[in-house]
């Protein structure tokens, strides 16, 4: 008995020494937090399928903390973002500004689909213009009439 | 005959259009720094902890600035062709960046490898590298007279880039 008691104190204490050793949330969360916002609209250039905001590169650890440090200074989300597009290029963002080399971009898969619909329209026009709606002539109704006489019989 | 020709001619340019997409490399990001002044900084110098380097030095001549470590593995790569081409005496001031590394590390490697370089800034925490848009190492800027970017290269430099793209360029920057 005396020995479970001993194990059963061990292994709590075990568990409370374990639950010390939790890893600290970061100092401040709302920091964090808009950090992880602007973060993840950014692209990590070391893994480029990666978002900055879950890639475990290197680069990308020290860009998390460059971006901390400028939320800190009080800088807006906008302006964080122009402090990474001023040193990587429009490729961080995965949001592309618009701006005349990336109006082709935002409007051409919109001039696509009006041109798709355009096309569309047309063809069914010119189709429909060959169908022609010929009535009967009494001889053809005649047939018809008989013929289906013929099938109900 | 006229009704393949449209389908063939549209096949054609997706074709074309997907092959040039295959052979361009990702991993080369066009630079918003070309044509822009070299960010400034002031960092301590490899091998002289005590003396600090900065861009503004190399005001009045056109120079390369190389970022290497001792743990980028395509550095080994580049740096016989810089050690060779600085032996030579074909290269203009070349000027090295240890970018994150550790200066014991970057120490040997210099002492090992041979030094192409007048000197090495050594920037410990990556800051240099942020403000220049590093995030492959090595890269290289060309730096003009008046302190402009005027190219970069991403990755290892090569004997074919050195005397195609980037001599010729240091040689129309000089005149």
């Amino acid at each position: 008995m005396k020995a479970l008691f001993a194990l059963l104190t061990a292994a709590l204490l075990a568990l409370s020494v374990q639950a010390k050793e939790a890893a600290p949330l970061a100092e401040d969360p709302a920091v964090e937090q808009r950090m992880v916002n602007i973060a993840e609209e950014l692209r990590c250039l070391v893994c480029q399928n990666e978002s900055l905001a879950g890639s475990q590169a290197d680069l990308a650890k020290d860009l998390r903390r460059e971006v901390r440090g400028l939320i800190k200074e009080g800088k807006t989300d906008t302006e964080v973002k122009d402090f990474l597009v001023s040193r990587y290029g429009d490729f961080v963002l995965y949001r592309p500004q618009v701006k005349p080399t990336t109006y082709v971009l935002w409007a051409g898969p919109f001039v696509l689909l009006i041109i798709g619909i355009a096309v569309l329209v047309n063809y069914l026009r010119r189709r429909s213009q060959l169908v022609k709606d010929v009535p009967l002539s009494a001889e053809e109704r005649q047939r018809a009439a008989s013929l289906l006489k013929d099938v109900q019989s | 005959m006229n009704r393949f020709l449209l389908p063939l001619g549209i096949f054609i340019v997706l074709v074309v259009l997907l092959a040039v997409g295959l052979n361009l490399n990702p991993r080369e990001v066009p630079s918003p720094l070309v044509g822009k002044p070299a960010p400034d900084f002031s960092v301590p110098q490899l091998d002289a902890p005590d003396k600090v380097f900065s861009p503004k030095e190399m005001l009045g001549q056109v120079w390369l600035f190389n970022v290497w470590a001792s743990w980028c593995v395509s550095c080994r790569e580049e740096h016989p062709v810089l050690v060779e081409y600085a032996k030579a005496g074909k290269l203009p001031a070349l000027v090295g960046l240890d970018y994150k590394d550790k200066r014991e590390d970057g120490l040997r490697w210099i002492k090992h490898f041979g030094n192409p370089y007048q000197l090495s800034a050594f920037d410990a925490d990556g800051r240099v590298g942020i403000n220049y848009g590093v995030y492959g190492v090595p890269e290289t800027y060309l730096i003009d007279k008046a302190g402009v970017i005027r190219f970069k290269q991403i990755g290892p430099i090569t004997p074919e880039v050195l005397e195609k793209k980037i001599l010729p360029m240091v040689q129309e920057l000089n005149k």
